[in-house]
C-alpha cells in the first residue's frame, strides 16, 4: 500500500473509536490503521457489536474519534466543512428515507444538493450527471416511478444512484445487503464492484455477507476481538483472519472454499 | 429538484380562481355590491366615495386581503412544520404559538379586573389584544427555541411545544376560573377568530411581517427538500441542520404569530391545506408545494369567509367554525378518493 500512497483516499492514523459522555469514555475499537485506495471495493466485516457502525460513524464525521486521526485526501476530517465533506464523501444508510412520495429521478437528483444554488435548481450538467448515475445503476425503467412503488432491491439501487450523483471520491454504505434475498445481495455487491472499477471511486461497505465479500472485494477490513486487520481477501485467508471472527466451537471457516460451516 | 410533470396549467387555473373568489368575496356581505362598482371603487379617490365604495375601500377590501394573508400564511407554516417534523399531524401551532397568544390575551381580558379602573379600559382596546397575543406567542416561542437549541432530536421539539401548550392552557383555566361570565365571553369571542376587524394601518403592519415570513420560507425551500430524505442524509448532503431548522422555525413563528395576533387562533387551515395540496399536486417538491399551498390557502380562506358572513343577512358566523365545518369533509373526501395518503 505504501507504494501507491498518492492514490490513498482515506487513511486512519492510530484511530480509537468509541463514545464519550461527560464522565465515561467507552472505547469500542482502538489501534485502527487502515488505508482505502482509489477505485477499490472494500468490505468491512465483523460480528454484531464489534464496532463496525461506530467505525463507519467516525469515518463519516457523525461522531468524533477518541484519539488518532482520519485523513481523507490527506486532509484531517476535522478540517472539512459539512459542504466540503458532502462533495468528498457520500452515504447509503440503513434507515428508510422519510418521504417515499418522491420519484426516483427526484430522489437521485437530491444527490446534487451540495452543488446546486440556493433554491436547488438543476443545471444541464447536474441533469447529465443524474442521468449517468441512473444508467450506471440500470434503473432507467424506474426513473418516473414513486419510491413507495419499489421493492427493497430496487430502492437500494436507487439509493446507490443517489450516492453516485453526489459525485464523491468515496462512497460509504452501511449494510447495503440487509433485507435482500440471495440474488439481490450478490447483485448489489457485484454492482458496487463494477462501479468501483468503472468510475474509479472508492467504495466501502459493511456487511455480514462474508462469503460474497471474499469473492468480490479488492480489500477487506476484518474486525474481531483480536483486533483489526486489513488486506486483500486472499492474504487475509492465509493469515487466518476469518477463523477468529466467530466462536470456533460453533462456526468454522473453511479456507479452501472461503466459506463458513456450522459445526455439527 | 426537477419534476418531470409540468404544473403550469393547474397554477394558472388556481390563480384565476383566486382572483375570481377575491372579487366574489368583496361583492358579498350584508349588502351585495355589483362587480363594476367594486372595480370603480379601487380607482376612486378616498375623499369622494359613495356608500358602497366606502364599504369596499374601508371594510371589505382589507378583510379580503386579511383572508388571503391568513389562509396562505397558515397553510405555508403548516407545510413547513409537517416537513420539519416529518409528521402529518403537525400544524403551525405545534410550537406553542397559539397557546402563547391565548395566554397573552387571557391575561389581558381575564386579568384586567385585577388591574382595575383606568388601566382596565386601556387594556381592552384592540391594539392591546394584538400586542398581548404577539408578546405571548413570542415569549413561548423564545422558550421553545432556547430549549430546542439544547436538544439534538427534532422530535423532542415537537414534544416540548406540546408541553408548553399544556402549561399555558392550565394557566388560562386557572384565570378563567376566577373570571366573570362577561370576561369569559369576551375571551371566547377572541377564540372564534375574526378576519374583519382590521383597518388599513393594521393590514399594512400585518402584510409587512407576513412578507418577511414568506421570504424566510422561500429561503428554506432547498433545506426542506433535503430534509425529505431524513436528517442523517440531509447532513451528509452538506445541509447545516441547526441553521435550516432555525430558519424554518422563525418563518413559521413570524407567519403563525402575526396571524394569531391579528385574526385570532384560526383553526384547521394550517393542518389541512398542505394535505389538500399534496393530494391534488401529488408531489413532495417544495418548489411546487410552496406556491401551491399559498394559492390553496388563500382560496379556501376566501371561500370560508364568504360563507361565514352569510350573504345578504346581518349575521356573521365565527370563522373558526366554518374552516373546520367546511374543511374537514374536503380532507376526508380527498383521502377516500385517492385511497392513499400522500405525505
Amino acid at each position: 500500500m505504501k507504494k501507491n500512497n498518492q492514490h490513498t483516499i482515506l487513511k486512519t492514523d492510530n484511530l480509537t473509536v468509541g463514545y464519550q459522555s461527560k464522565k465515561n469514555k467507552t472505547i469500542v475499537a482502538s489501534n485502527i490503521n487502515i488505508a482505502l485506495n482509489k477505485g477499490e471495493l472494500i468490505g468491512l466485516v465483523g460480528g454484531n457489536g464489534i464496532g463496525k457502525s461506530t467505525l463507519l460513524k467516525t469515518l463519516t464525521k457523525v461522531i468524533t474519534p477518541l484519539s488518532g486521526h482520519v485523513l481523507i485526501n490527506n486532509i484531517n476530517l476535522d478540517n472539512y466543512s459539512n459542504l466540503e465533506l458532502a462533495k468528498t464523501l457520500s452515504l447509503v444508510l440503513t434507515e428508510p428515507i422519510a418521504a417515499k412520495n418522491l420519484t426516483v429521478f427526484e430522489l437521485v437528483a437530491l444527490g446534487r444538493q451540495p452543488y446546486t444554488n440556493w433554491v436547488g435548481n438543476l443545471s444541464d450538467k447536474d441533469v447529465t450527471i443524474i442521468n449517468k448515475a441512473i444508467n450506471q445503476t440500470t434503473i432507467e425503467d424506474l426513473k418516473h416511478k414513486k419510491c413507495f412503488e419499489l421493492s427493497d432491491g430496487q430502492l437500494q439501487k436507487v439509493m446507490i444512484a443517489r450516492a453516485l450523483a453526489q459525485d464523491t471520491d468515496l462512497i460509504i454504505l452501511d449494510e447495503p445487503t440487509s433485507h435482500l434475498d440471495m440474488y439481490h445481495k450478490a447483485y448489489i455487491l457485484k454492482l458496487l464492484q463494477k462501479l468501483a472499477k468503472d468510475t474509479g471511486k472508492t467504495i466501502l461497505f459493511s456487511s455480514h455477507e462474508i462469503d460474497l465479500a471474499i469473492q468480490l472485494c479488492d480489500s477487506m477490513i476484518v474486525m474481531s476481538k483480536q483486533g483489526i486487520v486489513s488486506d486483500s481477501p486472499c492474504n487475509l485467508i492465509e493469515k487466518g483472519a476469518f477463523s477468529n471472527l466467530f466462536p470456533a466451537d460453533m462456526i468454522v471457516f473453511d479456507e479452501k472454499t472461503g466459506s463458513f460451516r456450522v459445526k455439527k | 429538484m426537477i419534476t418531470s410533470k409540468s404544473y403550469t396549467i393547474p397554477f394558472i387555473v388556481l390563480a384565476v380562481l383566486l382572483l375570481l373568489l377575491f372579487m366574489v368575496n368583496i361583492s358579498l356581505g350584508s349588502v351585495s355590491i355589483a362587480f363594476n362598482t367594486i372595480i370603480d371603487s379601487f380607482f376612486t379617490n378616498s375623499d369622494n366615495l359613495n356608500n358602497h365604495q366606502y364599504i369596499i375601500q374601508n371594510y371589505r377590501l382589507p378583510k379580503a386581503i386579511t383572508a388571503v394573508l391568513v389562509g396562505s400564511g397558515l397553510g405555508i407554516s403548516g407545510l413547513l412544520m409537517q416537513t420539519l417534523f416529518r409528521n402529518p399531524l403537525a400544524g403551525p401551532f405545534v410550537l406553542g404559538i397559539t397557546s402563547g397568544a391565548s395566554l397573552g390575551v387571557a391575561l389581558v381580558i381575564l386579568g384586567s379586573s385585577i388591574f382595575g379602573g383606568f388601566l382596565a379600559t386601556f387594556l381592552l382596546t384592540k391594539w392591546s389584544l394584538v400586542i398581548a397575543a404577539s408578546l405571548g406567542s413570542f415569549l413561548v416561542l423564545l422558550l421553545v427555541l432556547i430549549v430546542s437549541s439544547k436538544v439534538r432530536d427534532t422530535m423532542a421539539i415537537l414534544i416540548i411545544g406540546l408541553m408548553f401548550g399544556s402549561i399555558t392552557a392550565a394557566i388560562v383555566s386557572v384565570l378563567s376560573y376566577f373570571s366573570s361570565a362577561e370576561q369569559l365571553q369576551q375571551y371566547i369571542f377572541w377564540g372564534f377568530g375574526s378576519l374583519g376587524d382590521l383597518d388599513w394601518n393594521e393590514v399594512t403592519i400585518f402584510a409587512i411581517i407576513y412578507c418577511i415570513g414568506i421570504l424566510f420560507s422561500i429561503l428554506s425551500i432547498k433545506g426542506l427538500n433535503t430534509l425529505l430524505l431524513g436528517e442523517n442524509y440531509a447532513k451528509s448532503l452538506g445541509l447545516n441542520i441547526k441553521q435550516s431548522r432555525l430558519l424554518i422555525i422563525i418563518a413559521t413563528s413570524l407567519l403563525a404569530g402575526t396571524i394569531t395576533a391579528f385574526a385570532g387562533p384560526i383553526a384547521f387551515i394550517g393542518l389541512a391545506i398542505p394535505h389538500v395540496t399534496r393530494q391534488v399536486f401529488n408531489t413532495s417538491n417544495h418548489k411546487i408545494l410552496l406556491p401551491a399551498v399559498f394559492l390553496f390557502g388563500a382560496i379556501i380562506m376566501l371561500i370560508c369567509d364568504s360563507i361565514a358572513q352569510l350573504p345578504n343577512t346581518d349575521y356573521m358566523l365565527p370563522i373558526n367554525a366554518i374552516t373546520s365545518l367546511f374543511g374537514a369533509p374536503i380532507v376526508v373526501w380527498l383521502l377516500v378518493r385517492q385511497r392513499k395518503m400522500v405525505f
